[in-house]
C-alpha cells in the first residue's frame, strides 16, 4: 500500500514531465552550461587543472539539483495541486516518497548526460571503475535529493522560497557533497584508489539512512499546517 | 527561573573573573607553552556551543510533534546561542592554529565540519529573520539537521587523519595532567552557565514578545 502510493505519485509526476519535458530539459541545459563555465575557469593553455573534474561534476549536479526542486515544486504550487495531494487520503511518507523518486530519477537523467560530457571534456578516466562510480552517484545524488525534496516541500508556503532553498539545502548537504567529490576523486587518481572510494561510498551509504530516515519521520509533521 | 537568573549571573561573573588566575596557575603543556592556554576558552565554548545544540535539537522536535510556542522561542534562543558560541570557538581556533599549525585556518574534517554546523545555525537565523509566516515550522526542520549533524563534527576527528587533536586527549587529561583537567572543567562550567544565562535571557526576551504581539492583537479587534 504504502510503496504503491508512492509509485503513484511518481507516476503522476513521470506523466506531467513526459507531457512537455521542461524540467528535464532545463535542468540538463543548466548542468551543461554549467560545465562549460567551469571549464573556462579551470582550463588553462588547453589543460584542465588536476582533479577538477570530480569537483565540477558534483557542483553541477547540486546546482541543477537545486534547480529542478524549485521548477518541480513550483509546478505543484502553480496548481495548488500540493495541497489537494496532502489532502488524499494516504501517508504523508508515501506521498514524500513518491516525490523523492521524481526528483531523483530526474537528476539520474541529468547525470546520463554530465558524466560523459566532464569525462570527454576534461579528459577523466570516469569509467574505469563504472561500478564504483555508478554507486557514489547513486548513493550521493539520493542523500542529495532527500533533503531537498523535504525543504523543497516545506518552502512550497513561504514567501521567500527562491533564496531560502539553497540557504538552506546546501550547508545541510556539504558533507554529501564533500564525500561525492572526494570519493570520485579516489577514482580518477591512476592507478584508481579503490579502498579510498569504497570508504566513501560507505559513509555516503550513512549519510543517506540519516537523511532519508529524518525527513520520513519530520515530512508528516512539517507538511501539517 | 527568575529568581535563580541574578544569583547565577553574579556567581558566573566571580568565576569567569578569577578563570584568568586560575589558567595561569595551570602547568604549561609541554611543546607549545603559553599558546596552550587558548585551550581554557575554546573546549569551554565548543561544550556550551553542544548543549545548546542539543538545546535546539530537542526542542525543534518538540515544537514538531506536541507544538508547543514556548519550545519554538527555546529552539530560537538556542539557535542564537550556538551561533555566538560557534563564532567563539571557530575563532579561538584559528588564533591558536596560526600559533601552533602555523596557519588561521586549514581544510581538514573536523574544521569544515564545525564551520558547517556554524553555517546550519546561521541559515536557521536567516529562516527566522527572512522567512516570511511558517517560517517557524522551516527553522525547526533546520534545528533537526543541524542537531543530527554535530555527532559527525564530535566524532571528525577519531574518524579521518587530522591534526586537530582528537576526543581521546580530553578522556585522558585527568591522568596526564590533572591540574590541566581541573581548570578546563571550571572553565567549562562557567561557559555553560554563561549559555544558560544567555538562553533564559532571551526566552524571556521572546516570551515578552509573544506576549505584547497577543496584546496588539487584542487591541485590534
Amino acid at each position: 500500500m504504502f510503496f504503491r502510493i508512492a509509485l503513484l505519485v511518481l507516476k503522476k509526476d513521470f506523466a506531467i514531465e513526459l507531457k512537455s519535458y521542461e524540467i528535464l530539459s532545463t535542468t540538463a541545459f543548466f548542468a551543461v552550461s554549467c560545465v562549460a563555465i567551469f571549464s573556462f575557469a579551470f582550463v588553462k593553455e588547453g589543460q584542465a587543472v588536476e582533479d577538477a573534474a570530480a569537483g565540477i561534476l558534483w557542483i553541477a549536479i547540486a546546482f541543477a539539483g537545486t534547480l529542478a526542486l524549485g521548477r518541480t515544486f513550483e509546478r505543484e504550487r502553480y496548481g495548488e495541486t500540493l495541497k489537494a495531494l496532502l489532502l488524499a487520503p494516504a501517508p504523508r511518507p508515501a506521498i514524500y516518497l513518491g516525490k523523492l523518486l521524481g526528483i531523483v530519477m530526474l537528476l539520474f537523467a541529468t547525470e546520463v548526460l554530465l558524466v560523459p560530457m566532464v569525462a570527454f571534456l576534461f579528459n577523466a578516466p570516469l569509467f574505469d571503475r563504472p561500478v564504483l562510480l555508478l554507486a557514489l552517484l547513486a548513493l550521493g545524488t539520493i542523500g542529495y535529493a532527500a533533503v531537498g525534496t523535504l525543504f523543497a516541500a516545506m518552502l512550497v508556503r513561504a514567501r521567500t522560497r527562491d533564496v531560502m532553498l539553497p540557504i538552506l539545502l546546501y550547508p545541510i548537504t556539504i558533507p554529501v557533497i564533500i564525500a561525492g567529490v572526494r570519493g570520485t576523486s579516489a577514482l580518477l587518481q591512476s592507478p584508481p584508489d579503490e579502498p579510498m572510494a569504497t570508504l566513501w561510498i560507505a559513509l555516503l551509504g550513512f549519510f543517506d539512512v540519516v537523511f532519508v530516515t529524518l525527513s520520513l519521520w519530520t515530512f508528516e509533521p512539517l507538511m501539517t499546517e | 527561573m527568575q529568581r535563580l537568573f541574578i544569583p547565577v549571573l553574579i556567581l558566573t561573573a566571580a568565576m569567569f573573573a578569577y578563570s584568568p588566575v586560575a589558567i595561569a596557575s595551570a602547568p604549561y603543556e609541554s611543546t607549545m607553552l603559553l599558546v596552550q592556554k587558548i585551550f581554557y576558552y575554546h573546549f569551554p565554548a565548543w561544550m556550551a556551543l553542544t548543549a545548546a545544540v542539543t538545546v535546539c535539537f530537542v526542542s525543534s522536535g518538540i515544537y514538531l510533534f506536541k507544538g508547543h510556542a514556548w519550545a519554538d522561542r527555546l529552539g530560537f534562543a538556542a539557535a542564537e546561542v550556538t551561533v555566538i558560541f560557534g563564532m567563539f570557538g571557530l575563532v579561538s581556533g584559528s588564533v591558536w592554529g596560526r600559533k601552533a599549525w602555523g596557519v588561521w585556518w586549514q581544510w581538514d574534517a573536523r574544521l569544515t565540519m564545525a564551520f558547517l554546523l556554524e553555517l546550519i545555525f546561521i541559515g536557521y537565523l536567516l529562516v527566522r529573520k527572512y522567512g516570511g509566516p511558517g517560517s517557524e515550522k522551516l527553522a525547526a526542520a533546520m534545528g533537526i539537521f543541524g542537531g543530527a549533524t554535530a555527532p559527525f563534527v564530535y566524532k571528525s576527528v577519531d574518524w579521518w587523519r587530522t591534526i586537530h587533536p582528537k576526543t581521546s586527549v580530553m578522556a585522558s587529561l585527568g591522568e596526564t595532567s590533572p591540574e590541566m583537567w581541573y581548570v578546563v572543567w571550571f572553565c567549562t562550567a562557567i561557559f555553560l552557565m554563561l549559555s544558560g544565562l544567555l538562553l533564559a535571557a532571551r526566552m524571556r526576551l521572546e516570551t515578552l514578545r509573544a506576549g505584547l504581539d497577543r496584546l496588539y492583537l487584542a487591541a485590534e479587534d
